[in-house]
This record gives C-alpha cells, structure tokens and sequence, in this order.
C-alpha cells in the first residue's frame, strides 16, 4: 500500500548521527531511571552528560550534508518537495509498508537544536534538585520531541508526538506546585483529545495518499480538494490544542503554573513547539488546499489569540501564571505568520518559534528562581526587586524587555514579521489582522511593563527582603546561553533562517 | 568595506558595543574601580563616536552622494533586510548633536550622579540610549531604524525609572514606554506597509519606489502616529512631562539630542514620500499647531522648573514639525539643532539649580544670581534662545520655521494655504507666549528675595544659650565637571544660529540665504510684548508669581488641559475593563467549557456504572432482552 519515494536508502555516518539523536537520550534515560537510590546525584550528573552529547550530536548534524543533496541545493519557492539535508529511511513495520524514516532540513533543525540545548540546561539545573527520576523524564521527553522533529513519515511522527505525552504528565503530577494533580490531567486528558484528531487525520491522509512518507505528500500529492479540508481540520484542531492556539489554550495556564520550573521551561520551550511545527510540516506542507480553505479562519484565531493572551496578562496576580499566558500571546504570532501561508509568514514563525523557546524559556528560568528565593509567586507580594537583587532584577527586566518585542533581541523578527506578512497578504480581512496584533504587540509591552513595575521597583516587601541575592553557578550555566541566544538570534537572525528559503506551502 | 563604511558602521557600533560592556560591570556598592570604568566606558563611547561623526562629515562634505555602505542581514520570504548605513552631511550635523550632547551628558553625570551605587548600568543605558539615536540617524534600511527606535524607547524607559527614590518614577517610566509604544503600533504597520509595496526595506528605494496613492497616504499616516509618539506631538505627547521623573541629565538627553528629535528626523528623512501627500502634511500641521499652542500655554502655569521646560520641548518640537509641514524640511533640521544646543544647556544648567537649592519647585527659588553667577549667565543665554532673542540661535532657527510658514500662506508649496496659515499664527502666537514663560522662568529662578525656607521663613531652632534659626545653606556654582559641559554648551546655544551664514552648513541643510527683512519685525514685537508682560507683572505686584495673572485658566494650563484625564478615559479604562472582562470569560466561559466536558463524561460514566449495578431480577430481564436483540440482529443478517 506504500509507494516508497526512495528506492534505495544509504546509511552512513550522518544517518548514524540522526539515529543516535533519538537514541542516545533513549539509552540514557533507561540507564539512569535504573541508578540505585543512593547513586542519585550521579545519575543525574549523568544525564546532563547524555542531553550534553546528544545536544554536541545536533551541533554536528551541519557538517554532515547527505551526499548530492547539498544543503545549499534549494530553488527559493521551488515546486519541487524541500529535499532534507540528512535522511535515513528503514524498514520498520514492513507488513504495514510503515518506515523508520528520520530527517533534518532547515526547517526542523533549529528546533532540534533548541531542544537539545533546553534538555541540557534543564538537565543541569535540576543537578542541583534531587530525583533521578526528573532527570530521566527529561530524557524521555527529549526522545518524543526531537523524534517528532526528525520524523518523516506521518505515523512515526504520530507516535513520537504521543511519546511526550505520558512524561510531562509525570513531571509535572510528580514535581509540580500544590494543585499538580489537577493540573497534569487537564493536561494530559486534553491533549490526549487532540492526538485522537491528529491520529484521524494521520490516517486519512495516509489510507488516501497510500503512503506517510511526507516528502512525498509534500505540496498535496493526489489528494482531493475535499479530502484535503477534512484532513487539515482535523489536524489544526490536533496542532491548535498543542500550540496552544485560542480558545483551545485553557490546559497550558494550569499546566505551566503547576509544572515545576524545568517541567514549565520544556513546556513553553519545545513541546508548544510541536504544535506549530506540525501546523508547518504536516497540516500545511501536506494539505496546501486545505490550509488555503482554512486560513483565514487560523488568522482570524490567532489574532485574537494575541490580543486576549495579553489583555488577560494584564489582570494576572501570580508571575507564572502570567508568563504562562504570555504564551498565548506569542504563540499567536507566529500561527498569524504560519496563517498568512506566505513565505515571509512561515520563516516569521519559524523565527518566533525558536525566539519564544529562549525568551520564555529564560523567563521561565527566572521566574522560577524568584518564586524558590521568595518563597511566593504572588504580585501582590513581590516588589523592589533591584534593591535586593539587582543582578536577578536586570536578567528579568532583559527577559521581559525581549518578550516584548524589543527590536534587536530575538523576539522582534518573529513578531515585526507576522505583521509585514499579513500586510502583504494584503485585503481587507489581513490588513485588520495586522492591525489587530500590532495592537497586541503594544499590549504586550503593557502586561510585560506592568510586570516588571510590580517585581522589580518599588520598595521590597518582606519575602523580597529576605531572598539571598547570589546566583548559584547552575543557575548562570542555565541561564546565560539563553540570554546570549537572544541577543544573537536577535542580531542575526540568518542563524535560524538558514535554508528555510524553499519553504513554501 | 570603504573607509567612510567602517566609520559609518563605527558611528552607532562604538556606543552600543561599549554600552553592553558596561551593562556587564558589577553593579552594587563597592564603587571605586567600578565606577571610574563605567564612566570612561561612558565617555569613550560618547567621545570616539563624536570623533567620528566629524571625521564622516569631513568625508562627507567632499562628495556630492550620501555616504552609503550595506550588506545583507537578513531575507526573511524574499524580503531583503539590509544593515545599510546611509548618512548625508545633514545627518551627520544631527550625529554631531547628538554626540555632543551625550557627552556633555556623560560627563556631566559623573559629578551629578557621585552618591548613586547604580551609576554603573545607568552609564551603560545612556551610552546605548546615544547609539540607538545614531542607528536612528545613520540607518539605511527601514528595520534597521525601526531597531534604534525602539532600543530608544526601551532605554527611555530604564532611565527614567531609574531613581529609586521618587516613588512616581516606575510609573512615569512606564506611561513613556507605553505611550510611545502605542504610536509605534502605527510606525511598524506604516512601514510594513511600505516594505511590502516596495518590496525591499532599503530607505533609498522605498523613497524611489512609486506608491499607490491610497498606500502611500494610509503609510504616511501611521508613521506619523508613531512620529507623535516618540516627539511627544498631541495627542501623544502626554509622556513628556511625566518623564522629568528621570534624572536632570536625562531629561538633557531625551528632550535635547535624542528620542524627541527621532520623529522629527524620521520625517525629514522620508520627506521625499511626504512631499507627495498634502493630505498627510496638512494632518502634520494641524498637529504641530495644536501642540505649539498647548506646550507653551501649559509651560506657562508650571511651578516644577523641570516642568516649564517640559513643555517647553513639547512647543519647540512643533515648531520643527510645523516647519516640515509646511514644506521646510531645512528649517526644521535647522531649529532641531539649535534646539538640542539650548535645551540641552538649559536642562544642564537646570541639574545645576536643583543640585544647589534641592527642589525642583519655583516656588522655593528666587534669588539665586548672585550665588550662581554661571549658572545664571547660561541660563539667560538659553532661555534667550528659547524665546528668540536675536542674535542667539534660536532666533535665527524659529525665523526660518515663521519664514516657511509664511511663505506656505502663499499657496506655492504643496500643503493646502489654509494649514500654513495655521502654522503661521500658532507659531507667531507662541513667540509672544514663549517669551512669557521665559521670562517669568528667569525671575522666579535668579531674581527677587530667596523662598528656600517657604512662606513661613527659615526653620527655628531653640537652644540653650539663644533662639535661633538654620543657616540657609548657600547656594553656590556647581563642580568642576558639571560646569563645563554648561559653558561649553552655551556656546552653540549663542552661535549655531549664525552658522546660517556660512555657505558649507547652509549648503548641507539645504537651508535658504538668510534675510532679514520686515518680516523679523513681527515676531520682535511679540517678543517683546511676551517678556514685557511677565516683567511688568512681576513689578507691579513683587513677590508674587507672574502666573497668577493667568488665574482661573491657571489650573487648566498647569494640567496640561487634562488630557491625561482624557488618555484614561479613552484607552487606559476600557482597556482594563476589556482585560477584566476577557480574564473573567476565560475563565467563567471556555475554561468552564473545558470542564464541564468533563465533568460531562464523569457523570455519563457514572450513569452507566449505576446501570451495571441493578438489582439481580432487573439484571436478569436486561440479560435477556439483550439476548433477544441480538438474536434479531443475527436474524436480520441472516435473512439479508
């Protein structure tokens, strides 16, 4: 039933790399779930050590172009499937025709190396916690999202998608805030409901198509229109609820104010990832009519996703929370860029999705290590930041300053972008969507700006008094590759457009 | 890269680079070493980059094309960002300015700012603050200006909150960023608009580009929104007073050289495109004309002196977008830079009366000439070239602005006559009211008896050996290095004006001859009137503050009409309601949605979990109905 795009498939040292990339944390996650209780520090030392290597791993994939399909061999906007730098394709199930096949291009690769790069800084900062078992979800986690970046047929994708699901429930039910439980099976309940679309919709295109594999669904294959539109409802809605994309985003709130702090910066740095990820690779790569039917619909939700993300910013009272619904917000523009199904739209997501990985990420960082110090995560209750701790107080207003927008640090392009594509989108309809998120963008700086007003000045309240100042060496190893992402994503952007130019639905 | 390229990219570099390095430094008490680096970092950055700009404009002035120089940075879809930088002799004038004022700044802190334990990052701040305003001015690409912008913007914001002592700081801090934010929301939807007509993001060709002409106007419009923003024009001019929370040299740099001149330029550097759209230059001069108006009758009931000053930029500010309304991109360069020399002299100079007495408020001056005779003699040249005095700069410059203006009332320049008539008075208006306030700002200030002590009179202590009161603390000239950088300043504040007279300067702003004729002797008549008003006042009735003669419109004036009253009513409430009404359906409607499916489910679950649990005679009748279905059901196939 498959019709296998690739005859023949090589397997050589790159495609060695792309498979231990999936691997190695697997191998590592298992070994370190089985250190006996009194080893715990070691364990979690060594699954820094896995993260580290597998991120070094990503680092090299670059270097590696698979044979003559260089990675410089694209044709900007070329009607021609986006060719991956590295591919490996194996049998896996082959009395099913379903095929292990991984690959990176220059669309996924700037979130495998985001992720890689959160796993470690996660994985290190929990060295100074306590419990293996945290570290080895982390791995495990890390196994699902770098899968579900490499994958390249739909059903192995499918399944990597549905790997994150269990761990991040553990995490955050195990390790979270007082009303965890809850929180994790909001989570996992609604998002298991998503997967139930994405499964649908997988094997609709699948039984239609007579093959997962995407490089050849790429640009529709020989779906119907009809076809298409089902297949691309049922998916956004799948991807909608991971993005999170309004007003399916009710789950991420409690999730992320729940998790503990690494558990909320994978969340906010590459699981919501997933989600648009999916929307650009599969939703819109495979179904470009149906995007095209949906679109308008997308914008519209994403526009108001911007302005109701920030407008309910504006009355939170607790900072994670807050950073927490700052997300939909941000996510908002970057679904804007993919709804716009314009070149400059989808590279403006792909920008705003690695940006909000960092900014968020570090926020969240931040945001963690004052609650621990403080001792609270209440407005109400922090204030005078910079009189106590001024280091901390200028890494947050950095944070903040970047998610906002500020041009020159890595959250403007995504941003600036969504709006210059839907201004060139042109019409009435994507002109008052423009309009509506740079509003937004404004809002933005408001709840941001209020923040930081509540946090850092002021006088310092009680619980601010008393927090220690000094930050601990994890913490500025956490913490200080974020905030120089940032800054140089910030300043050149090309580092995460690299090869996304063929993009192109 | 050419030499004038390396320059040109050394010229914001420098600045920014060596304002991150300082953000770097420690901040904290153990001042020392840490604070001699944070200040030469300042200085270096100020002083290398105004080095420079000369040296471009030494270049420059010996080629007939803008400097120019760009590499790619970035194509994000087929839209090519450039990191272009691009400057002309006029460009290079401002940098100039901009420079010099920055360093005056600079230095100037390192004696104001002596006690602070956070001098550090705010040296750093004002450095990248300086560099933001030369990408600003250098920037050949549209993106790459929306970035120094904006860097501005979030500088603005740090500096002003940045004294931790005035409780109304944070907030004031925060109305800046935001308001100029909000005018900004129109600045990036006009220039995406003009990125995504032209295609390219590059100013030389957007400026080429032909625009339709429904897009050019709606562009040209939003730019102006954000335009109003950052050169606090009405109606978004309400940050500016606010802003004097930030310490005196601050307010030096954003009012002077910085920040408020962005706007201004920004429009002198898309002229070409605003030249096409009388529409959008008469909306420019209704602006102009409301904000002359409004910030010089509101500088006139002020008793912070930070305050009249304020206000007083908000009004010179409009005369420089009044004067690019009516079609004088030169004259409005012009006073841009007569400006920044005077204002920046006169907030300076301003650092100093407070550093001396303690307290911003008229009210509590007077009498301060004989102990501040520097003081005194900078003040009197900046206030005269605020008001116009011939022959000091500002005359000269605010002569072009009522000259262009004039010459619009004629109908030979693109804006309608009607819009330069409203220039024309306004401004001319202004002078007489301009002069006013100058005046009274220099009598309360220096002369009469003092009011340190307040209408009570010095504080009485009782002692053992005799009654008697507090020595009132002399007030004396500042230090060393805040002096200078006032003299210093007060010396383009007293010339720059006659630089009209020299064919380079002329040449570079594409300024007219300058003549006098009958024309000056209008608005010398008016000054007159304005300065004469507030000395007689203040003789008739001494010791009483000229201001009172405004009397019930007093309060309206010293609110600045309430439009901060009207800005809340407008946009700050029922964006709060909107918010609150917003979290509570988030909340209340589709979070409840979320859980009453399941909840939903549950409860479904425990209907049919009750229904398993029967009483065995119930059981045993659904037992068989079961069976007797699908033993039809098995029928049913069997006979299909």
């Amino acid at each position: 039933m498959y019709r296998y795009y690739l005859s023949s498939s090589d397997f050589g040292f790159p495609q060695a790399l792309l498979l231990l990339l999936v691997v190695l944390p697997a191998v590592g996650a298992a070994v370190v779930a089985l250190f006996p209780a009194t080893r715990d520090r070691q364990a979690r030392i060594l699954a820094t050590v896995v993260a580290g290597g597998t991120f070094a791993i990503s680092l090299l994939l670059p270097l590696f172009p698979s044979s003559d399909r260089g990675w410089f061999a694209y044709t900007p906007l070329s009607s021609s499937p986006q060719l991956p730098w590295i591919d490996l394709d194996l049998p896996w199930v082959p009395d099913l025709g379903l095929r292990f096949h991984l690959a990176v291009d220059g669309i996924s690769y700037p979130l495998v190396v985001l992720t890689g790069l959160l796993t470690v800084l996660c994985c290190a900062y929990t060295i100074r916690g306590s419990g293996r078992a945290l570290s080895a979800l982390l791995l495990v986690l890390e196994v699902g999202v770098l899968g579900t970046f490499l994958a390249f047929d739909l059903i192995l994708f499918f399944v990597f998608f549905e790997v994150v699901l269990l761990p991040m429930y553990a995490v955050i039910a195990g390790w979270g805030g007082p009303d965890r439980r809850a929180a994790a099976r909001k989570f996992v309940l609604y998002t298991l409901a998503g997967s139930v679309l994405l499964l649908l919709g997988v094997l609709l295109v699948v039984t239609r198509a007579g093959t997962g594999d995407l490089i050849a669904l790429a640009g529709g294959g020989t779906l119907t229109r009809t076809t298409q539109c089902v297949a691309f409802a049922l998916l956004a809605v799948a991807f909608a609820i991971k993005a999170p994309l309004w007003p399916l985003h009710t789950w991420l709130p409690d999730a992320h104010t729940e998790a503990p702090t690494v558990g909320s910066v994978i969340l906010a740095g590459v699981l919501l990832k997933m989600g648009t990820y999916g929307l650009i690779r599969v939703a819109v790569g495979v179904l470009p009519q149906g995007a095209a039917w949906a679109s308008p619909v997308l914008g519209a939700l994403a526009a108001i996703a911007i302005l109701a993300g920030s407008l309910i910013c504006l009355r939170q009272h607790d900072l994670k929370r807050l950073i927490a619904y700052s997300s939909v917000g941000h996510m908002g523009f970057v679904l804007l860029g993919i709804a716009t199904l314009t070149a400059t739209g989808i590279q403006a997501a792909l920008l705003g999705n690695v940006a909000h990985g960092l900014i968020t990420g570090l926020l969240f960082f931040l945001a963690g290590a004052i609650k621990d110090r403080a001792g609270t995560g209440s407005l109400e209750q922090l204030s005078g930041l910079r009189e106590t701790a001024p280091r901390l107080a200028g890494l947050f207003a950095f944070a903040a300053i970047a998610s906002l927008g500020l041009p020159g640090l890595a959250g403007f392009w995504g941003e600036a972008f969504a709006v210059v594509a839907a201004v060139h989108r042109g019409g009435p309809l994507w002109i008052t969507l423009a309009v509506l998120a740079a509003i937004g963008g404004a809002l933005t700086a408001a709840y941001l700006l209020r923040l930081l007003r509540r946090v850092t000045h002021g006088p310092a309240t009680p619980a601010v008094h008393a927090m220690s100042p000094a930050i601990a060496p994890a913490e500025w190893f956490a913490w200080a590759p974020l905030i120089a992402l940032t800054l140089a994503v910030g300043l050149v952007p090309a580092l995460v457009l690299t090869d996304t130019l063929g993009v192109q639905p | 890269m050419t030499a004038a390229g390396v320059l040109g990219v050394l010229l914001p570099g420098v600045p920014l680079i060596l304002g991150l390095v300082g953000l770097l430094l420690t901040p904290g008490d153990d001042a020392g070493g840490v604070r001699r680096s944070a200040a030469a970092l300042g200085i270096a950055g100020a002083g290398i980059a105004l080095a420079d700009a000369i040296a471009l404009l030494a270049v420059a002035t010996s080629r007939s094309e803008p400097l120019a120089a760009g590499t790619t940075w970035a194509s994000i879809g087929g839209i090519d960002v450039t990191l272009a930088f691009s400057a002309g002799p006029a460009a290079l004038y401002v940098a100039i300015a901009v420079c010099s004022v920055a360093l005056a700044v600079q230095v100037y802190s390192v004696t104001y700012l002596h006690d602070d334990p956070r001098y550090a990052p705010y040296a750093a701040q004002v450095s990248l603050f300086t560099g933001a305003m030369l990408l600003v001015v250098t920037s050949g690409d549209l993106i790459l200006l929306l970035v120094g912008w904006e860097v501005m913007g979030a500088c603005s914001y740090l500096l002003i909150g940045h004294d931790r002592r005035l409780p109304e700081a944070p907030a004031a801090a925060m109305k800046a960023f935001l308001v100029t934010r909000v005018g900004d929301v129109g600045f990036l939807l006009g220039i995406a608009l003009l990125i995504s007509g032209a295609g390219t993001s590059r100013i030389s060709e957007v400026l080429a580009f032909d625009f339709d002409r429904g897009t050019l106007v709606a562009a040209l419009l939003l730019i102006l929104a954000g335009v109003a923003g950052k050169s606090a024009q009405f109606p978004l001019h309400t940050w500016l007073p606010d802003a004097m929370a930030g310490p005196t040299p601050i307010s030096a740099l954003i009012h002077a050289a910085t920040m408020v001149a962005a706007g201004v330029y920004v429009v002198f550097r898309a002229y070409p495109l605003f030249e096409r759209s009388p529409a959008v230059l008469a909306t420019l001069a209704v602006m102009a004309s409301i904000t002359i108006l409004l910030g010089a009758l509101s500088a006139t009931a002020q008793d912070d002196l930070k305050r009249v000053l304020a206000w007083s930029t908000v009004s010179q500010i409009g005369y420089m977008t009044g004067a690019l309304a009516v079609g004088s991109p030169a004259a409005a360069l012009f006073h841009l830079l007569t400006h920044a020399a005077f204002k920046a002299l006169l907030f300076l100079a301003a650092g100093a009366v407070i550093h001396a007495v303690g307290t911003n408020h008229l009210s509590r001056m007077g009498g301060l000439r004989e102990h501040m005779p520097v003081t005194f003699w900078t003040f009197v040249i900046g206030l005269g070239a605020l008001a116009g005095v011939p022959p000091l700069a500002g005359f000269w410059s605010k002569e072009n602005v009522l000259t262009a203006a004039a010459h619009a009332t004629e109908g030979t320049e693109p804006v309608p006559v009607w819009a330069g008539w409203l220039v024309w008075i306004s401004a001319l208006l202004a002078v007489a009211i301009t002069a006013w306030y100058s005046a009274r700002l220099l009598l309360r200030v220096f002369f009469g008896p003092s009011r340190q002590h307040g209408p009570d009179g010095p504080d009485w202590e009782i002692g053992f050996d005799d009654a008697r009161y507090t020595e009132p603390a002399v007030p004396h000239d500042p230090p060393t290095l805040m002096r200078w950088p006032i003299v210093l300043l007060g010396i383009p504040a007293a010339l720059l004006g006659l630089a009209a007279f020299a064919p380079g300067f002329r040449h570079a702003l594409e300024l007219e001859d300058p003549h006098l004729g009958v024309a000056v002797v209008l608005p010398l008549v008016l000054l007159t009137a304005g300065a004469g008003a507030a000395w007689w006042l203040w003789t008739a009735v001494p010791g009483v503050d000229p201001a009172e003669a405004l009397g019930r419109a007093r309060p309206l004036f010293a609110a600045g009409f309430h439009l901060d009253r009207v800005q809340s009513l407008l946009v700050v409430r029922p964006v709060r309601a909107l918010a609150r009404w917003l979290t509570v359906a988030d909340e209340r409607g589709i979070d409840a949605a979320v859980h009453g499916t399941g909840t939903g489910v549950s409860r479904l679950g425990a209907i049919f979990a009750d229904g398993h649990r029967v009483a065995l005679p119930a059981a045993a009748v659904l037992v068989c109905l079961g069976a007797l279905v699908l033993g039809l059901v098995a029928w049913l196939g069997a006979l299909a």
